[in-house]
């Protein structure tokens, strides 16, 4: 399952999704927006996304993980839209049949998404506002 | 020939729109575009990286572009 959704997302259907019998371990990674960054207070954030894009970035890291993990299920969900502190940016769900690999597969999707999907953060401050990694 | 560039994040503020459309000569690739942009919009030369997705797949700079390709600019993404 992989979606780009432009409201509130819900952890209980990733993990569901990727919940299947022969699978003895599901990992899940919950992205959060943080109230700070570099000392300054974040009032919110916006993603946007190349939604087509992003879902086929998306799909050649799960095959990617596929070739490293025996993976049973992947579920990876990222929003868009304004966030506020606390709000889920994205949920990564995997199952394996053993906790190590899903831990392995779950830590590599994440790191891989946020190298190569077109997803872009705003970080909006009480004086202003930043695209993150745009800059050096 | 006549692109149709899609535009994103910080790509978006500086050229100031969601689509671009810009006559390219026919035969021009992936690095003649970026260096008709970073001319045309110095703000692109300080980014951290730009790449351009040709049809929904980050291009090679010698890639050659067509005029009903889907072109869009990609600035350092940030998902996650």
């Amino acid at each position: 399952m992989i979606k780009i959704e432009d409201k509130p997302l819900n952890v209980q259907e990733a993990l569901d999704y990727v919940t299947v019998s022969k699978a003895g371990a599901v990992n899940s990674f919950i992205g959060t927006v943080r109230d700070h960054n570099k000392g300054k207070r974040v009032v919110r954030l916006e993603y946007e996304a190349y939604e087509k894009m992003a879902i086929s970035e998306i799909e050649k890291i799960v095959s990617r993980a596929r070739e490293q993990w025996p993976v049973e299920k992947v579920a990876v969900v990222h929003r868009t839209g304004i966030l506020g502190p606390k709000d889920i940016a994205v949920i990564i769900a995997v199952s394996t049949p053993h906790r190590k690999a899903s831990f392995e597969a779950c830590e590599f999707i994440i790191d891989t998404l946020k190298e190569t999907a077109p997803i872009w953060k705003k970080e909006i401050y009480e004086d202003g506002e930043e695209w993150i990694s745009a800059h050096p | 020939m006549k692109l149709k560039i899609l535009l994103f994040g910080i790509a978006r503020d500086i050229v100031g729109g969601a689509k671009y459309d810009l006559e390219m000569p026919v035969g021009a690739s992936v690095a003649d575009l970026k260096v008709t942009l970073e001319n045309r919009f110095p703000s692109f030369r300080e980014l951290t990286s730009l790449m351009v997705a040709v049809n929904s797949e980050y291009g090679d700079g010698l890639q050659e572009l067509k005029e009903n390709d889907e072109i869009a600019i990609i600035p350092p993404v940030s998902g996650g």
